[in-house]
């Protein structure tokens, strides 16, 4: 039988005989080793709360202690994070002992956070609670697993004590200065070893279990690592498509343009009418048509308008190969990063080919704009309107696409039009 | 007659090196051949050609040094003139080169049409004797949509300044179009008028015509 987490296991009837005593024991011998510190952080700055609620419950007045307080209370707020943050990774690590399931933090990617936005975040308050909790109660907790352990061993090693003591020893009600009835204790000590192993183990799951809760985000990390991936292989595709354009331009487009430029020239010396002249007609032709199926090709793997001009000035070249009149209105100037200017490219071409092919509209308009954290791309048309995403696989692909980039698609189609599409992108100048 | 003195600036060798002796052959004397914009504007300086032909997308940055070093040309050197060679259409390409000097001898050509060798040279000639050359391709864009103040010209006239944004002559429009060369100035003169450009001394209308198309997109 294999367990993921420790609290499981311990239901098992064969659990005494598993790894996950001994598991459960190593996570609780490492929580003794981290206690001392806590314990002396809880003590320094707990003292002035346990003299506050003495004075207050004397009915004094706080006086002299207030500033202590406030003093700890400041120092809780603004340095625990500082401590919470390294403990809770390190409880993240420790976690894996009792508990196989993967432990993710639930920061924001550190990219996008300087040490004040730390502050801001929901997952370091987490992590400070549990510093708390563990603070306040783990020393009470541990400390009376500690006791019981130590019970034990004194049970266990009643028989020496007494046999080595010359005085009679009094265990709990029993008072005795004879061996024999202390190896009772000892049987009864001996008996009691196998319980620990449900003691730790009860004890050290739940210990992992609060730490489960408070310090890792799994549910909703996973989802954000998933959304990550897929980012990040858009990503990808998009960097290859770009080198693929580049390899076709640079090699391909360059030497087809100096090949068909070669044909021309030997053209030159030969007799009008010939069949060399013919054949290097008729090859010039071919070459030429070739020419533009390969920048047709180099245009739709990725517009070199797009990578070097950036977004506007891509936008406005579809705008003039639309069928339909266009206009394009904006304040979009500067270089976006490039999955932005991808992606609002590829919602302006999709958008505007579906308003080509489905809405009978006579004009459409596109406008770029940025607003305080987002690009904003509005694609509208006064065809009939009725655009539903159900139905064609550009929209859905569409928003599959802004989604990747945390961004969003709205769409506004009644039955009669007009139809207008709305696409947010998350965007940080 | 002295032989036209070109520098070239293109950064495929091949391509740089071809079109070097396809002008040799049309009787141009290619003084330098450079594949960077930052070498063609010493040389420019040193050599003083009478045309720059040079490539839009070069080193560095491999997005429109060509047109950054076209429209300083335009300035530093306004009696050479200036080709450049373009990978796709951006009308704003166009008119910016258009606007960066009196709008003549210069001109805007997609990189395809270098391989048509007749035409490609004779747009060469026509921007060295002072015309404006914008591809028809750019110009095709331009007029395929009625636009204001472009909405009251008639399909004939823009048809017509289709053609004059090419460089051509009224002879040659009205060779193209199969009307007499006096038909096309009359076409000329309305296109003007509707585009409210008055005659004067030293404004050069055929111009202005095409740069007002340029300024609408």
């Amino acid at each position: 039988m294999s367990f993921d987490h420790i609290l499981r296991a311990v239901r098992w009837r064969r659990y005494l005989l598993s790894s996950w005593p001994w598991r459960g024991l190593a996570y609780v011998a490492t929580t003794y080793l981290l206690l001392p510190f806590i314990c002396f952080g809880t003590v320094m700055l707990g003292l002035p709360w346990v003299a506050a609620i003495k004075s207050l419950s004397e009915g004094k007045a706080l006086g002299g202690i207030l500033p202590m307080l406030i003093t700890s209370a400041i120092l809780v707020v603004c340095g625990g994070p500082l401590v919470a943050v390294p403990l809770a990774a390190l409880e993240r690590r420790r976690l894996g002992i009792v508990d196989k399931r993967p432990a993710f933090s639930s920061y924001v990617p550190a990219a996008t956070g300087s040490l004040y936005s730390r502050y801001l975040e929901t997952a370091v308050w987490r992590d400070l609670a549990y510093l708390l909790l563990l603070a306040i109660v783990a020393p009470l907790v541990y400390g009376a697993v500690a006791a019981l352990v130590f019970l034990e061993l004194l049970l266990i090693t009643s028989p020496f004590i007494v046999a080595l003591s010359r005085e009679p020893v009094a265990m709990w009600f029993i008072q005795t200065d004879s061996v024999w009835p202390a190896l009772l204790f000892a049987l009864a000590g001996l008996v009691l070893v196998p319980l620990n192993g449900y003691v730790f183990g009860f004890l050290a799951g739940g210990h992992a279990a609060l730490a489960r809760a408070l310090v890792t985000d799994s549910g909703a990390s996973a989802l954000r690592e998933v959304t990550r991936s897929r980012a990040r292989l858009i990503d990808a595709f998009d960097a290859e498509r770009r080198r693929i354009e580049r390899d076709l331009h640079d090699g391909a487009q360059h030497r087809l343009t100096s090949l068909t430029l070669q044909l021309a020239v030997a053209r030159l010396d030969v007799a009008d009418g010939s069949a060399a002249a013919q054949a290097l007609d008729k090859a010039h032709d071919q070459a030429k048509e070739l020419m533009v199926m390969l920048r047709d090709l180099i245009h739709g793997i990725r517009p070199q308008v797009l990578t070097e001009l950036g977004l506007a000035a891509a936008v406005a070249e579809l705008a003039a190969e639309s069928a339909i009149p266009v206009t394009v209105t904006g304040n979009v100037s500067e270089r976006l990063p490039e999955r932005l200017e991808t992606t609002a490219y590829f919602a302006v071409s999709e958008a505007l080919a579906n308003v080509t092919k489905h809405s009978k509209a006579g004009r459409a308009a596109v406008k770029l704009s940025t607003a305080p954290g987002k690009v904003v791309v509005e694609v509208s048309d006064d065809g009939l309107g009725g655009a539903d995403p159900a139905r064609g696989s550009g929209l859905t692909g569409l928003a599959d696409r802004v989604a990747a980039v945390n961004g969003r698609l709205l769409l506004s189609s009644p039955a009669g039009g007009p139809t207008l599409i709305r696409v947010e992108l998350p965007w940080n100048r | 007659m002295e032989p036209v003195r070109v520098v070239l600036a293109e950064d495929g060798v091949l391509l740089r090196e071809g079109l070097s002796d396809v002008l040799r052959r049309f009787g141009f004397e290619v003084v330098a051949a450079v594949g960077d914009a930052h070498s063609l504007k010493a040389v420019v300086a040193q050599q003083e050609p009478d045309l720059v032909l040079t490539d839009i997308r070069m080193p560095p940055s491999f997005t429109d040094e060509g047109i950054r070093a076209a429209v300083e040309l335009r300035t530093t050197h306004p009696e050479t003139a200036v080709v450049v060679l373009s990978q796709y259409v951006q009308a704003g390409f166009a008119s910016t080169l258009l606007e960066a000097g009196d709008g003549t001898r210069i001109g805007y050509l997609l990189k395809d049409r270098v391989v048509d060798l007749t035409e490609f040279v004779a747009a060469l000639r026509t921007v060295v004797s002072g015309g404006t050359v914008v591809d028809p391709e750019v110009v095709r864009r331009l007029l395929r949509r009625p636009r204001d103040p472009l909405g009251d010209l008639s399909t004939r006239e823009r048809e017509v300044l289709a053609l004059l944004a090419e460089g051509h002559s009224n002879a040659a429009i009205g060779k193209r179009l199969f009307i007499t060369e006096a038909a096309v100035g009359k076409h000329v003169g309305n296109i003007f008028a509707k585009l409210g450009l008055p005659p004067a001394q030293d404004v050069n209308r055929r111009v202005l015509a095409v740069l007002t198309y340029l300024r609408t997109t």
